[in-house]
């Protein structure tokens, strides 16, 4: 067996399995480290960088970034999360988020970050950008509150292995594409597969919503992370 | 010269009004107007919304009486779903009801101890500063506090079954996502004193003694006081009782014909029309069987009590038997005797929480049914301040295409300007000076209506406040804004 790799995150010493990412080993440490573009078993693309720590110094993306003998790691330290916070207010003022009244409140990932970073009122002006819903046979896509995590891109293919959902456009206009072909072939677990794995309320399965009563929420009781905190 | 006065803002009503009395060269009133000047525009945005959406987004109207468009929009949802609200699961059919009663208890609680109570403990021409709820804390303690403690019980019903005190998320088409808890039950059941349901009851027939005594007290004010004939509407249930959850629409004029007898609400376009006045951004809904001159009601407390033709609980009903004997078994017409009314629905609110504690379905499991789907539905709810109208019609995506709502206070539109002009001709008319004891009278007048200015009108915030005086020909004299 492979001996294990020593590292430290914020002066707490940990170790970590080669080819674990920054994020996994920390993860086994007991550590939080937020992301929302990653999800366990689906290929990192570290697009969203609210999982960045500094790494001897350096900017890098814990999701992507495999573990080495001897590094430091600065996570929970003001700086990087200033910057995380930042991250948030910015997916927050880009799209259209109105909580009250959205089916993931209390599942929502971003919503649930919002509140462990305790967001008031974000530091940057609201955009308001103007987005449709697109409707498809079994759910419905909600631009207003699509990060374009690509979650759904990387998770969700027909079973001869072509994507249902692609990316289109560049820069501040990228938007998630969906097949209509291939969507109205989707099955009622796959359309709960592409809901569940959503980080926030952008895609929708049709007639579900609030099922769940309030108390029974994935985030009701506890912040984020703290799941993986109490592992310690 | 002609004058216009301008009473403004309208205080202890929900949001804000604004009242004008137009004078003519002799200072006699000519016309009386209560504007509300206040946009909200829900139907427009919750456009494109899926229909799913819409019991926990358009109760943010207000958050006076949520639960009240959570649900008149669940049910609608209920038929869009291809469910009628009778064919609901009984859990889901008696968690809404007890939601709906305990905001009933809350809200008429909050309306008479506290925003209507000091008018008629301390009188209409006592000093402002007394009169309101900090004079009532001060001088009638006791009331004060049951005021708060019954309001909190009820809020706690709606946490219960809602899963939030405002803004909660419990009804959804075809059912609600929760049902009780033994635990959650027996809380209300069995703590101990006041926060159990049997002294909700005493203090709830404690609060008609209190009125009945101020009555006795002030016979003259509270029979004449604002006291004019019109039609009334609510729901009843279909054998004529009381029912604030679901029922057949009835309405009776002043004589107590019946105008409207127990029909359909998904049809109320056929019985209900809306009138626009270029004053107001409320719509006037009038009978169109009577047409739009003589064809306004009144909703709520009176009108309840007017249409329905008993009380199904015991101590209620014996309340309303002394109510109904006062005028005959005629329709009560007095405005004043609203706070009678809406004390008695108090009472039959808490009897009716109790029952409902009993029955073993609200922790029953089965929540949610589903049928054939439909593209249209009507959910009508009485609310605390009266019939409230909920329409939609969605797209085959599933999206909202249409909404239309006729909220309480909007039903009520007309009886508010009548009152208003009662007040006005009374007490205002070729009196040289203007007291803040008619001022008073007017608001009065509004208030026993408890109108939910900014539900009524959509509105988002709180409206710029503007005088505006008129002469007799119509000519601006003078503007202040704040
Ligand atoms: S997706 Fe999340 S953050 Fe956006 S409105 Fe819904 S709950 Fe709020």
């Amino acid at each position: 067996m492979p001996d294990k790799i020593k590292f430290t995150i914020d002066g707490k010493e940990c170790l970590a399995e080669p080819g674990q990412t920054i994020y996994e080993a920390a993860r086994a440490n007991g550590v939080y480290i937020p992301v929302l573009c990653h999800y366990e078993g689906l290929k990192p693309v570290g697009s969203c960088r609210i999982c960045s720590v500094r790494v001897n110094g350096r900017w890098m993306a814990s999701c992507t970034q495999p573990v080495t003998e001897g590094m430091v790691i600065e996570n929970a330290v003001p700086e990087v999360e200033e910057f995380r916070k930042a991250i948030i207010e910015m997916l927050l003022v880009e799209g259209n988020h109105f909580c009250p009244t959205c089916e993931k409140s209390g599942n929502c990932e971003l919503q649930a970050l919002a509140y462990r970073y305790q967001i008031m009122v974000p530091q940057f002006p609201y955009l308001f950008p103007k987005r449709e819903i697109e409707a498809f046979p079994g759910f419905l896509l909600e631009h207003n509150r699509c990060i374009q995590c690509q979650r759904c891109v990387r998770a969700i293919q027909t079973r001869d292995g072509q994507k249902i959902f692609t990316m289109k456009n560049r820069s501040k206009d990228v938007r998630v594409n969906v097949d209509r072909k291939l969507a109205a072939k989707m099955s009622e677990d796959q359309i709960q597969k592409a809901m569940d794995i959503c980080p926030v309320g952008a895609i929708l399965k049709k007639e579900v919503g609030f099922r769940l009563p309030i108390g029974k929420r994935k985030y009701d009781h506890r912040p984020i992370g703290s799941e993986i905190e109490e592992k310690k | 010269m002609a004058r216009k006065i301008t009473i403004e803002p309208v205080t202890r009503v929900e949001g804000h009004g604004k009242v004008t009395i137009h004078l003519d060269d002799n200072g006699r009133v000519v016309e009386s107007r209560f504007h509300v000047v206040e946009f909200r525009g829900f139907e427009r945005f919750v456009q494109g919304r899926p229909y799913w959406e819409i019991p926990v987004l358009v109760q943010r109207l207000c958050g006076i009486c949520p639960v009240s468009h959570h649900l008149a929009g669940a049910k609608a949802m209920d038929i869009i779903v291809g469910v009628s609200p009778e064919k609901l699961p009984p859990t889901a059919e008696k968690i809404r009801r007890l939601m709906h009663y305990g905001q009933m208890l809350q809200s008429h609680a909050l309306h008479f101890f506290h925003l209507a109570s000091p008018d008629l403990l301390f009188g209409f021409d006592a000093d402002p500063a007394v009169r309101n709820i900090i004079g009532v804390a001060k001088f009638h303690k006791e009331i004060a506090i049951r005021g708060v403690i019954l309001r909190k019980f009820g809020q706690e019903i709606i946490k219960a079954t809602a899963g939030k005190k405002i803004h909660g998320t419990g009804a959804i088409p075809g059912g609600v996502n929760k049902s009780l808890t033994p635990e959650e039950r027996d809380y209300f059941l069995k703590s101990p004193d006041p926060y159990n349901i049997d002294k909700m009851i005493e203090w709830a027939q404690e609060a008609i003694d209190i009125f009945k005594k101020i009555h006795k007290e002030n016979k003259d004010l509270l029979d004449n006081f604002a006291n004019f004939p019109s039609n009334h509407l609510s729901l009843v249930r279909k054998d004529g009782a009381l029912d604030f959850y679901h029922g057949v629409l009835r309405a009776v004029d002043a004589e107590g014909r019946k105008i409207l007898n127990d029909v359909d609400y998904q049809d109320y376009l056929e019985y209900i029309g809306e009138e626009v006045r270029p004053w107001s951004y409320m719509k006037f809904p009038y009978l169109k069987k009577l047409g739009k001159e003589k064809g306004w009601y009144r909703v709520g407390p009176i009108a309840r009590l007017n249409t329905c033709d008993y009380i199904p609980s015991p101590r209620a009903q014996k309340e309303f038997e002394e109510y109904k004997a006062y005028t005959d078994g005629k329709p009560n017409n007095m405005t004043l005797h609203s706070h009678w009314a809406r004390l008695i629905e108090l009472l039959h609110a808490a009897e009716v929480i109790k029952e409902l504690l009993h029955d073993k379905d609200i922790i029953g499991d089965k929540l949610v049914r589903k049928g054939k789907k439909r593209k249209e539905g009507v959910g009508l709810i009485e609310a605390p301040r009266g019939t409230l109208f909920h329409h939609y019609r969605i797209n085959d995506d599933d999206q909202v295409v249409m909404a239309n709502l006729i909220v309480s206070t909007t039903n009520n539109n007309e009886a508010f300007n009548q009152a208003v002009n009662w007040v006005a001709q009374k007490f205002i008319s070729e009196k040289p000076e203007i007291t803040e004891g008619m001022l008073n009278r007017v608001e009065v007048a509004i208030r026993a209506y408890d109108p939910c200015l900014s539900c009524a009108t959509h509105a988002l915030g709180q409206m710029p406040l503007e005088v505006d005086l008129y002469d007799s020909k119509g000519n601006l004299l003078d503007r202040k804004r704040k």
